[in-house]
């Protein structure tokens, strides 16, 4: 099965590298916020507070947020393509009404762009990785392995973020998504621990899959295997495939009526 | 009818098929054959129920009720396998417009499972083939109308279609781009390309199609060649009087014998008869003071009107 339908979500992947062969530009500026945060947060903020205790262990603060940033540039890279790359397509260009009208169906087409979503998570995440080694922000060699680990970061975002499309009804409910990410990006043990939250609070931030990813990416950067990383890949994995089945099946009441 | 017959070339083959939508019946358990290296026409006006059935038959629309079958299988069961023998030109454009002329041909090709070396050749065939080479690095959005419905022809053809389905092709189209379009597609049926189209126009019909259903309300009303539905439903010539200031207050009495029969419009009647010259006399001297009249040759729009007592455009 899967060799008969992975060459046509493949097929629907090659579409956006022909798109994007001519608009590289628009992708190289996503992986910009991330470093800017990295500067203004991480060495700005960081120079006034210095170090951070991270298990047991006194860590420069930018050394503590880099991989927080990371990890939200993977998320950030994913959601965008497949909110509004995907809006675009679903919408207003009938892309897939076209796509719809040769072999592919709707699975193989939410397996292609949730694909090439998590390329651009997976890209923005090895570029910020390299400014991390550039700055010497990079404590373990296992370091090296989060380029992998953000394939589950891109898949929990990419897929819930298309699942939420196919129910935005016009460019202004873009809104909704925003509302969503930027307290999602600055409360999910991003900028400081997690520890930090009293109660039941500090349970629910455990629960964002942002947080979830931030510390896989964490633990890896800084040479820390855990059980607790399981926890983060099963959660990630278990909100893409809940996202992907929902988005499949809204694109088949959308488009197959 | 004889069915078995026509089922042995039969492409597509539709029984009893049924589509709703809600409480609206859009497609209402209509019967028809699309025979192999044919040119087959649903005729109808807007909301007929044509762009409905087409996406039955190109598997993008489960019916409701009824029997489908297309190239030997069901498009609810074989869908893939069915699209990759369609080729389909939707109603709406639906060009890929972040893409260049050819590139929209290549990325096509590749939904299909295609090699990239023989998509790249068949492309290039395509456009020459309907005069796009020239365009073939623009952008998609500066063609024109014309133009625009030619690449998407030539897209739905990347995969070398046993069918090929067009939605209302010419909708939309001035007259030169449209005569350039009916050329294509004669071209194409002589190649041996079994092509279904729906059109609203009935000179499109009568011009392309070698077979027909008149399509009305979600119905099929009849069906036949042009030149036996016209044979069939109307009379040789037909007279038509304008009256702009309305036909209401002309009396059935003064219409009858005329001609064979007649239709009441808005500011036209239309009197269908053997002899048009003869029947306008008759018409004066049953005391009709038009302020125009003109004669012609029966054509659809008079099989229409006949069968549904409405005009196709109305
Ligand atoms: N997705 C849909 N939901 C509800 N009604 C629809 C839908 N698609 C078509 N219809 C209705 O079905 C009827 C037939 O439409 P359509 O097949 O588009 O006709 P045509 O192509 O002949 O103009 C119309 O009354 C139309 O409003
Ligand atoms: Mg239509």
């Amino acid at each position: 099965m899967i060799a008969s339908i992975a060459p046509r979500a493949l097929s629907v992947f090659e579409r956006n590298v022909f798109v994007y062969r001519r608009q590289w530009l628009m992708i190289a500026t996503g992986f910009f916020e991330p470093l800017f945060f990295l500067l203004g947060i991480g060495f700005g903020v960081g120079g006034v507070i210095g170090t951070l205790p991270y298990n047991g262990v006194e860590v420069p603060y930018a050394a503590f947020v880099a991989p927080a940033l990371l990890a939200s540039a993977a998320m950030n890279g994913a959601i965008f393509d497949s909110t509004f790359n995907v809006f675009y397509k679903l919408k207003y260009a009938r892309v897939y009404d076209a796509i719809l009208a040769t072999p592919v169906s709707v699975g193989d087409l939410a397996v292609g762009e949730l694909l090439w979503s998590n390329l651009r998570g997976v890209i923005y995440a090895v570029a910020f990785l390299i400014v991390m080694f550039a700055f010497g922000l990079v404590a373990s060699p296992l370091a090296l392995l989060t380029p992998f680990a953000v394939i589950f970061i891109g898949f929990a975002f990419g897929a819930a973020g298309f699942a939420l499309t196919t129910h935005l009804r016009s460019w202004k409910d873009f809104d909704f998504i925003f509302i969503i990410l930027t307290p999602l990006f600055l409360f999910s043990a991003t900028f400081y621990p997690v520890e930090i939250y009293p109660g039941a609070l500090r349970y629910v931030v455990e629960l964002s899959p942002l947080t979830r990813g931030t510390h896989l990416i964490r633990s890896l950067c800084f040479g820390d295997l855990n059980l607790l990383m399981l926890v983060d890949i099963g959660f990630l994995a278990l909100i893409g495939l809940l996202g992907y089945r929902h988005a499949v099946s809204r694109l088949g009441k959308l488009l197959l009526k | 009818m004889n069915l078995s017959t026509s089922n042995a070339t039969a492409l597509i083959r539709a029984r009893g098929l049924t589509k709703t939508f809600g409480s609206r019946t859009a497609v209402d358990a209509i019967n028809f054959d699309v025979r192999d290296g044919e040119f087959f026409g649903f005729l109808g006006p807007n909301g007929a129920g044509k762009t409905t059935t087409m996406r039955m038959i190109a598997g993008v629309s489960p019916r409701t009720a009824g029997t489908l079958e297309i190239l030997g299988s069901d498009p609810d069961t074989d869908g893939p396998r069915i699209r990759g023998q369609l080729g389909v030109v939707h109603q709406q454009e639906t060009l890929d417009q972040e893409l260049t002329v050819r590139e929209n041909l290549l990325i096509f090709g590749r939904f299909f499972g295609i090699e990239r070396k023989e998509i790249a050749e068949r492309a290039d065939q395509l456009l020459e083939l309907f005069q796009l080479s020239d365009r073939a690095k623009d952008q998609v959005e500066p063609l024109s109308g014309g133009m625009k419905r030619r690449l998407s022809i030539a897209r739905s053809l990347i995969n070398a279609p046993r069918v090929l389905m067009l939605d209302e092709p010419t909708t939309g189209l001035d007259p030169q781009a449209r005569h350039l379009l009916w050329d294509a597609l004669q071209r194409l049926k002589r190649s041996g390309t079994t092509i279904v189209l729906t059109t609203h126009y009935m000179d499109e019909a009568e011009q392309l199609c070698d077979r027909l259903v008149v399509m009305d309300q979600a119905k099929i009303v009849a069906e036949g060649s042009p030149r036996q539905l016209i044979e069939e439903h109307a009379s040789r010539e037909v007279l038509e009087l304008r009256f702009p200031e309305g036909t209401s207050r002309i009396s059935k009495e003064t219409l009858d014998g005329i001609g064979d029969r007649y239709e009441r419009l808005a500011e036209r009647v239309i009197i269908g008869c053997e002899n048009g010259e003869a029947a306008h006399a008759r018409a004066l001297e049953h005391g009709l003071t038009p302020e125009s009249w003109l004669v012609r040759r029966s054509s659809l729009e008079d099989v229409f009107l006949r069968l549904t007592g409405r005009s196709l455009d109305e």
